[in-house]
């Protein structure tokens, strides 16, 4: 027998049906069901193997606590490889298949895994797989064991996200949810309510109760439909984070292809109530994982909810009143009952149950399933002592129930235990959180209602205008028992189902001490599946409780953490993907050098030219065509992205005097500094040249990558320590353009620009500046260089970069005119010993590691990271510097971060690394820039290293870290 | 994510400040003070489990810098102001 859809009853929508495929065979289903509801109905009953034993597994619950029922599900661009088939919503076209089982899943091969179990306790991975080592073993095993598959393409569909926030954000839409959020409305309170169903009501839906003379299905739909506030259903709140902050994940269906299913909230609360209610626990008993054994509470919603009789003879173990519940909605609806109760007697509820038919076996307890891919039967243990078998379909249990706290833990609450209700409840938080209903361990519908009203009128004192609905009469009940584990049951019992962790495997953690509960989730596995243990941490707890004679508080639970459900990572990422994950800063010649067939890379956080290739040309080969056409004629580099800060006020100088390494103070107008920014710890931060404009006035130019960077410094330094100075700071970066003119001809070039400025050595020396107009606009004109060659800084209005560099361009076609990336100024700069910020420097370089010391001494006044540089250690004579290398061998490039060593007993030592390595065109050799113990000492020695680069040893001797034009000449004209 | 009440902006999101650790008095004149007081400035902090001064700015807002007392158990915010 299997499960059966009923004609009538149930959430679905019968005129509405929905055609899917369950490992390509064609099913039908209903508008309302789930994935899991529409395969019960179509009498599947093994939905997928177990991860570790391969054991046939089928759907155990109705919600979000499921740990069996993981399908692979395609429905047109959508793809989720591990979709939990009891949260899905059917649509139409849908493709279902199981994730796990070879050759299919009715008979897998790797099932002759369970008949080894005895070879695979917990922790075999440790004990096992460790000769010769674990990666000889893993492909093997990660392919037996493990989930589904992820799709390798990109997914291009756009997810939405949506920020909020509210007065009161009510998470969980059951009962307690709903009476909290009219409570809230009355109270006139902004008010969000959050529910993962698709319907409000939760339990009400299918528990059979009577509220207000109605049935409760009914009574709930009426209220959610006139709860006056936004109410987002098939919405999980999945994240309880700092200051209120909560994630919520909204289902939503689409047939838009572009469009992700997901839409990601982050609501911002005053106050949140948790309503999250409770998950049931299942009892233990031998072979406990057969399809067919389910929970209780899930039979029934599975009947009164979708309609699906999930089997015709049903036992039902229990240890509560709850369990008898779900007999009579079985029993109503056409099954035959047996209620196996550990309790000598249960509550008024046990009356009503025998009334509609039901078979009560009191003192009685479930021993085993029998059957292997399907229950048979049940084996029992009456009160008598005798065994008795029960032939039965379904043996679903309710073992009591465990409120869902995860929400209230993630705020940072601690949980107490309560030994009435056995359940881990809520007990104090840090933020403005309050928990009602079956979430605080409150499982009396009245006292849960009044819990609701309570939690809004301690929110707004005073302001509640709703008053409770009537209940029907309750009965009296009788509490749960405890039932852990029954020590006088063989057989294997399952704990947590979706990552086999059985019974003998917590009492093997216990033998060997495994017994602190951080460690038993470790060593055992337990409750770390995408179930996250909703069905099986506190039952493990218990368990270790039991075997090691404490109490379950002393054995303590572990921290949950978000995501209480799995989210789907597109969601997360929303519209930040691609090319805006992290926009990137182009130039404003950007469109110039795309013409130019530009190939860009990301330099800082900036998108820029790298070389610009012709034809076919690779490139190395364009990187040293470059690199020759600005030493033998001009070359113009887009330097647009060069940090621009104005410093002004009478305090400037005084103030940067303070900051930088170098002397500022002293500096002439009209004249440029190359300067250090250090950190106090002595650490050369960024270099680059300050311009003094006026008395009060000058100009920094930070590194590309740096400018926010030393505007921060800046900023800080005068905020908190020198406030009174009067000076201030302007980020002038994106208001400029920038073209460096670099070259023996840069000068013919300029003087074609017709300014007027004079161009002459006497009038702009190197390290000068001037202004002046240029094709009607206002221009700075700085003679600096980076190559080593005389060369300009010109910079313009931003909006006018383009129009100069393509002037610049034309102007210079005579003269061989040559734009040049990024990589070709880095090899003309190695050539100069000039160094890069973070690539030839790193957090322990100080000033005097890269040959300047001047300042230190001639430099009277304190300044930012002074008195590092006179400890001890800023003085050893073996401190790493700054030098050339240059390799034997003329033609070998060692790769940069090739360590240069020496042989100590028979072992490597590095002394020290290549920072920038390159072969230069102009000295038809290799250059190296390395930062190497004692360094300076080596160079005064012409000594040689041995530099080891990828397995290879080879010799470099230590050079002047200059390698090109050591006098200057061609610098300075 | 924290909400921060900015000195001069009120209540913000978190992401829009930047942090910059717990804020440490200079010790001048620093050339003469020893290695040992200078170490103590530079790396010595002193990771309080519960109120805490740090250093924040309110970088994508006002630019200004403040101290804030935060709880570092429980994120609780006790107070923001001018650094002195």
């Amino acid at each position: 027998m299997t499960a059966t859809r009923l004609a009538h009853g149930g959430n679905i929508d019968r005129q509405k049906p929905i055609t899917f495929t369950w490992n390509g065979r064609v099913m039908t289903g209903f508008a309302g069901d789930t994935v899991a509801s529409a395969l019960l109905a179509n009498g599947v009953r093994i939905i997928g193997r177990s991860f570790k034993y391969h054991r046939p597994r089928g759907i155990m619950a109705a919600g979000a606590d499921e740990p069996n029922a993981l399908v692979d599900l395609t429905h047109g661009v959508r793809h989720e490889p591990n979709a939990r088939a009891t949260t899905v919503l059917l649509e139409d076209g849908m493709q279902i298949s199981v994730i796990q089982g070879w050759p299919n899943v009715d008979w897998d091969i790797f099932g002759v895994l369970d008949l080894f179990h005895r070879f695979l306790p917990a922790g075999f991975y440790y004990k096992s797989f460790f000769k010769p080592n674990w990666g000889f073993y893993e492909n093997a095993i990660r392919r037996m064991a493990g989930l589904g598959r992820a799709k390798t393409s990109a997914d291009r569909r756009k997810f939405d996200a949506r920020v909020d926030h509210c007065d009161v954000l009510i998470i969980g839409g059951g009962m307690a949810g709903i009476c909290a959020a009219r409570a809230a409305i009355s109270a006139g309170l902004n008010t969000i309510l959050v529910e993962d169903r698709p319907h409000l009501g939760g339990r009400l839906n299918w528990c059979g109760r009577v509220i207000d003379g109605m049935p409760a299905d009914q009574w709930a739909q009426q209220i959610a439909s006139d709860l006056n506030c936004r109410v987002l259903t098939n919405a999980v709140a999945f994240g309880y984070y700092d200051h209120n902050l909560i994630g919520v994940m909204e289902t939503v269906q689409t047939s838009d292809p572009d469009c992700g299913d997901a839409r990601l909230w982050q609501i911002r609360a005053r106050h949140v109530v948790l309503a999250t209610g409770a998950f049931e626990r299942p009892l233990l008993f031998a072979d406990n994982d057969r399809p067919g054994v389910m929970l209780a509470d899930a039979a029934l919603c599975y009947v009164r909810h979708y309609g699906v009789l999930v089997g015709d003879r049903i036992v039902i173990a229990t240890n509560n009143d709850s369990g008898y519940e779900s007999a009579i909605g079985l029993a109503q609806a056409g099954a035959e009952v047996t209620v196996v109760d550990i309790r000598p007697i249960a509550g008024g509820i046990q009356q009503r149950a025998e009334m509609v038919g039901v078979r009560v076996l009191p003192s009685a307890r479930v021993i085993k399933a029998i059957g292997r891919t399907a229950v048979t039967a049940v084996d029992i243990r009456t009160n008598r002592g005798s065994h008795i078998r029960i032939d039965a379909d379904i043996l679903a249990s309710s073992g009591g129930w465990s409120p869902a706290v995860h929400l209230f833990s993630q705020s940072g609450g601690k949980l107490r235990w309560d030994d009435g209700t056995l359940t881990f409840v809520p007990d104090q938080s840090p933020q403005a959180v309050r928990v009602i209903g079956a979430a605080n361990g409150t499982f009396d519908p009245a006292a849960s209602m009044s819990e609701a009203i309570a939690a809004i009128n301690a929110i707004a004192p005073e302001k509640v205008s709703w008053s409770l609905p009537a209940l029907s009469q309750t009965e009296k009940s009788v509490a749960i028992e405890a039932l852990w584990q029954d020590p006088d049951i063989i057989g294997r019992q399952w704990v947590d189902f979706q990552n086999d962790v059985t019974f003998k495997d917590i009492a093997l953690a216990a033998s060997e001490n495994y017994v602190s509960v951080e460690h038993l989730k470790r060593y055992t596995t337990l409750g770390m599946a995408t179930d996250q243990g909703k069905t099986s941490n506190v039952i493990g707890l218990a368990i270790m409780a039991q075997l090691t004679g404490r109490e379950i508080p002393a054995v303590g639970t572990t921290t949950f953490r978000p995501p209480f459900v799995p989210v789907s990572l597109g969601a997360m990422a929303g519209s930040r993907f691609g090319p805006l994950h992290s926009p990137l800063h182009q130039l404003p010649a950007h469109q110039s050098h795309q013409k130019l067939g530009a190939e860009f890379r990301e330099y800082g956080g900036w998108w820029r030219p790298a070389f610009y290739p012709r034809n076919s040309e690779d490139a190395f080969a364009t990187i040293q065509r470059e690199a020759k056409a600005v030493r033998a004629g001009v070359g113009l580099l887009d330097a647009s992205s060069l940090g621009k800060i104005a410093v002004r006020g009478k305090d400037a100088a005084e103030f940067l005097n303070l900051i930088y390494y170098n002397e500022l103070a002293k500096l002439k107008t009209g004249r440029l500094r190359y300067c250090f920014l250090l950190r106090e710890t002595g650490v050369v931060y960024d270099d680059g040249v300050v311009a003094r404009l006026a008395d009060d006035h000058y100009l920094l130019s930070p590194s590309s990558s740096h400018t926010k960077g030393v505007l921060d410094q800046l900023e800080l330094w005068h905020q908190t320590e020198y406030p009174s100075m009067q000076v201030s700071f302007h980020n002038l970066t994106s208001a400029y353009a920038t073209i460096s003119i670099a070259g023996p001809q840069s000068r013919t070039l300029l003087a074609r620009m017709e300014s007027g400025i004079d161009l002459s050595d006497q009038a702009l020396p190197h390290m000068s500046l001037t202004h002046g107009t240029m094709m009607g606009h206002k221009v700075q004109l700085a003679r600096v260089s980076f190559t080593g060659e005389r060369a300009y800084e010109l910079t313009m209005p931003a909006g006018q970069g383009r129009t100069f560099w393509e002037h610049l361009m034309n102007l210079g076609q005579d003269l061989g005119i040559t734009p040049i990336g990024i990589e070709s100024l880095s090899l003309l700069r190695a050539e100069k010993g000039y160094i890069l910020i973070g690539t030839d420097t790193d957090g322990l370089t100080l000033p005097v590691d890269l040959g300047m010391a001047g300042p230190l001494t001639a430099k009277k006044v304190d300044f930012v990271g002074k008195r590092s540089l006179l400890t001890p250690d800023a003085m050893r004579p073996d401190r790493r510097q700054l030098i050339g290398l240059r390799p034997t061998d003329d033609q070998f490039v060692p790769a940069v971060g090739s360590h240069a060593i020496l042989q100590v007993d028979g072992t490597r030592r590095s002394i020290g690394w290549i920072t920038s390595s390159a072969f230069s065109p102009h000295l038809n050799h290799t250059i190296c820039l390395a930062m190497i113990e004692g360094g300076r000492g080596l160079v005064e020695a012409n000594a040689h290293v041995t530099i080891f680069d990828r397995g290879k040893t080879t010799t470099a001797r230590a050079v002047e870290a200059c390698f090109f034009d050591q006098q200057g000449v061609r610098l300075n004209g | 994510m924290l909400i921060i009440p900015c000195p001069w902006c009120g209540p913000r999101a978190e992401q829009e400040f930047h942090f910059a650790g717990e804020p440490k008095a200079r010790p001048v004149p620093a050339e003469q003070v020893s290695d040992q007081t200078w170490a103590h400035y530079l790396y010595h902090r002193s990771n309080e489990k519960g109120a805490h001064r740090e250093l924040w700015s309110h970088a994508h807002g006002c630019g200004r810098w403040f101290v804030m007392e935060r709880d570092t158990h429980t994120h609780q915010i006790l107070s923001t102001k001018a650094p002195a």
